[in-house]
């Protein structure tokens, strides 16, 4: 039985020992209890900063405490944290290079219920083509709360997305977070999986699927979206001649870019880009969701298989 | 050290240097934005040659005031008042805008020395300085962080957010100004949207108002000095200014809010500060 565990629950879990860190300082934006920065706040409530519904604010206020020498988290609903502030945090974080880090939960389509107001479909693309931005997308609770020590320790902006919804767990409790480093977390010959985010269990799930057709998947887990681990990335399509990138997330600018992007410039390869189509999302059960926009392993097996059929 | 100004005339000896050096500045950029930076000239030499405690030779000195400036794109009132205090060379002045210069068409934190913070998009700086002045609470820190807007900036409903937040965290180290010159791009600002009644506006926020005339050296010294004891409440100054203050045919004049002068102008802009300057002697 796969174990499931929460992302946002362990962001919690890890700003909770971040309050240690005297520098530290963590606002949010009325929604501590759902991205769970109430965890610093119950064991920091003198370096928590409610800002209420103000979106801009709180990235201007974040600014402000990190020209100062304060390790800031900023934490909302991704739709918000990335769309709302985006001119704040372009001109007031990623132009002067402050060290704020924007913590996005209920990112993708698994926010369900909630419609398409709340399902941040385009937050990756919007947020990577700021200079010097970070972007990652961990790959489930674990990797979250290592990410987040490790955001802490780098200088400098970062926009992390995460989800709403408990996620199976793929890593170890112990495995660190290397900024910029995608994992191989099982090697194959004939294409390559590469994952973001939640999606990368999808990967794995349907690389399995492909073993019993007889069809050997490689699948790489790329948890930094910017900047992106190119060597790994490319080593594999080297051996393997063909890609697939699924995420949670439009087509257009997020991983599927960005792999198309190196692909095309260093080692032309067919790729099959798995994710939303230029679309907004709906009300409606994650797993419901999941298989209406095509993003089910049964989704990235098809594209696998395209991506063989086009190798010359 | 910094040469403070002794009386009220030599901080307005300073404003028109101030003033004369923003009309050579950007008639040598052939751009940039010399009403606004004319309108605020009186307030930044009092501000930076009395009023604020800061280090030219240290900018990154940890008890300095701290200044940002939200109205980015009166850049040129702020370097010419940087440079003359001390910060970098004042022959550097004339690299405005021009290409690879750290006097950018906005400022830029971290180009420049003295500059705090990057601004230039409209509306944002008081969060900013709010943020300072939260970073100086949770420190314990005493120095107070200033931050001059424009009025038609007040538009924006960020500064709102700003001001909603400043005095829920009882920010009394946060002192704002208002350059309420009336002038914005399309014209006076109550015929694009109104945003009076201003006082009151600010007041209903929570904040300590008084309003002035901010061409007044003394009453801008005397309302710093009040704004300086708030006890749990931040403070906005609301100066009343005429835009283009100093130069007869740029007061009250909207072209010259994002417009500089040509040669002939400047040579009787020149003409016109070095007058005032003469007087004041």
């Amino acid at each position: 039985m796969t174990k499931m565990l929460a992302q946002r629950d362990y962001y919690g879990k890890a700003l909770r020992e971040l309050a240690q860190r005297e520098n530290v300082v963590v606002l949010d934006a009325d929604l501590a209890g759902s991205t769970k920065t109430l965890e610093f706040y119950k064991a920091c409530p003198e370096r928590f900063v409610e800002v209420g519904i103000a979106e801009q604010n709180m990235i201007g206020i974040a600014s402000g405490l990190a020209a100062e020498g304060k390790t800031v988290f900023a934490s909302t609903f991704g739709v918000f944290a990335s769309g709302r502030c985006w001119e704040q945090i372009r001109l007031g974080v990623a132009y002067p290079e402050l060290n704020v880090k924007i913590v996005a939960t209920h990112c993708g389509i698994s926010v369900g219920e909630d419609g398409a107001s709340h399902q941040a479909l385009e937050d990756m693309s919007i947020m990577r083509s700021l200079p010097n931005m970070v972007v990652i997308s961990p790959a489930d609770a674990y990797m979250t709360y290592a990410a987040t020590l490790a955001i802490a320790d780098y200088d400098g902006p970062v926009y992390m997305r995460l989800g709403r919804s408990p996620v199976p767990v793929i890593s170890e409790e112990e495995d660190i977070f290397e900024i910029g480093k995608a994992r191989v977390l099982s090697e194959g010959s004939d294409v390559t999986l590469i994952g973001t985010g939640q999606l990368t269990h999808v990967c794995l799930k349907a690389a399995e699927e492909l073993r019993k057709e007889g069809i050997s998947a490689e699948v790489i887990d790329v948890s930094t979206i910017k900047p992106l681990d190119g060597k790994t990335i490319l080593g594999s399509v080297g051996k393997t001649g063909c890609a697939v990138t699924a995420e949670e997330h439009s087509i257009i600018g997020g991983l599927g870019s960005a792999v198309a992007e190196l692909l095309s410039e260093e080692y032309p390869a067919p790729l099959q880009r798995v994710g939303t189509r230029d679309m907004f999302g709906e009300s409606g059960k994650p797993d419901e969701l999941f298989v209406k926009y095509g993003l089910t392993s049964a989704d990235i097996a098809e594209a696998a298989r395209t991506s063989i059929n086009k190798k010359r | 050290m910094i040469h403070l100004a002794e009386t009220e005339a030599d901080l307005k000896i300073i404003a028109n240097k101030l003033r004369t050096h923003v009309i050579e500045m950007t008639s040598a950029a052939g751009s940039g934005h010399p009403g606004g930076s004319l309108s605020s000239a009186d307030l930044m030499a009092a501000l930076y040659f009395r009023v604020m405690n800061h280090r030219p030779e240290e900018p990154d000195w940890e008890g300095r005031d701290r200044f940002v400036l939200s109205k980015g794109h009166v850049a040129p009132i702020l370097y010419a008042s940087l440079a003359e205090a001390g910060y970098f060379p004042v022959e550097e002045l004339l690299t405005l805008r021009k290409i690879n210069s750290r006097l950018q068409g906005h400022p830029v934190k971290g180009r420049l020395p003295g500059v705090e913070m990057s601004t230039g998009s409209l509306g944002q700086g008081l969060s900013m300085a709010a943020g300072m002045a939260l970073a100086a609470k949770i420190d314990g820190k005493k120095h107070n962080v200033y931050c001059l807007l424009g009025d038609g900036e007040l538009q924006s409903g960020m500064n709102w957010e700003a001001a909603m937040f400043s005095s829920h965290y009882k920010l009394n180290n946060l002192i704002a100004f208002v350059d309420r010159n009336s002038l914005q791009i399309s014209g006076d600002t109550e015929d694009v949207v109104s945003i009076e009644p201003l006082a009151a506006k600010w007041k209903a926020f929570g904040w300590r108002v008084k309003t002035i005339d901010g061409h007044n050296i003394k009453k801008i010294l005397s309302a710093c000095a009040w704004a300086g004891k708030a006890k749990d409440r931040p403070t906005v100054l609301i100066l009343k200014t005429i835009k283009g203050s100093g130069v007869s045919f740029m007061e009250n004049n909207a072209d010259f809010h994002g417009k500089s002068c040509n040669p002939e102008e400047m040579e009787c802009a020149e003409r016109e500060l070095k007058e005032a300057m003469e007087r004041c002697k």
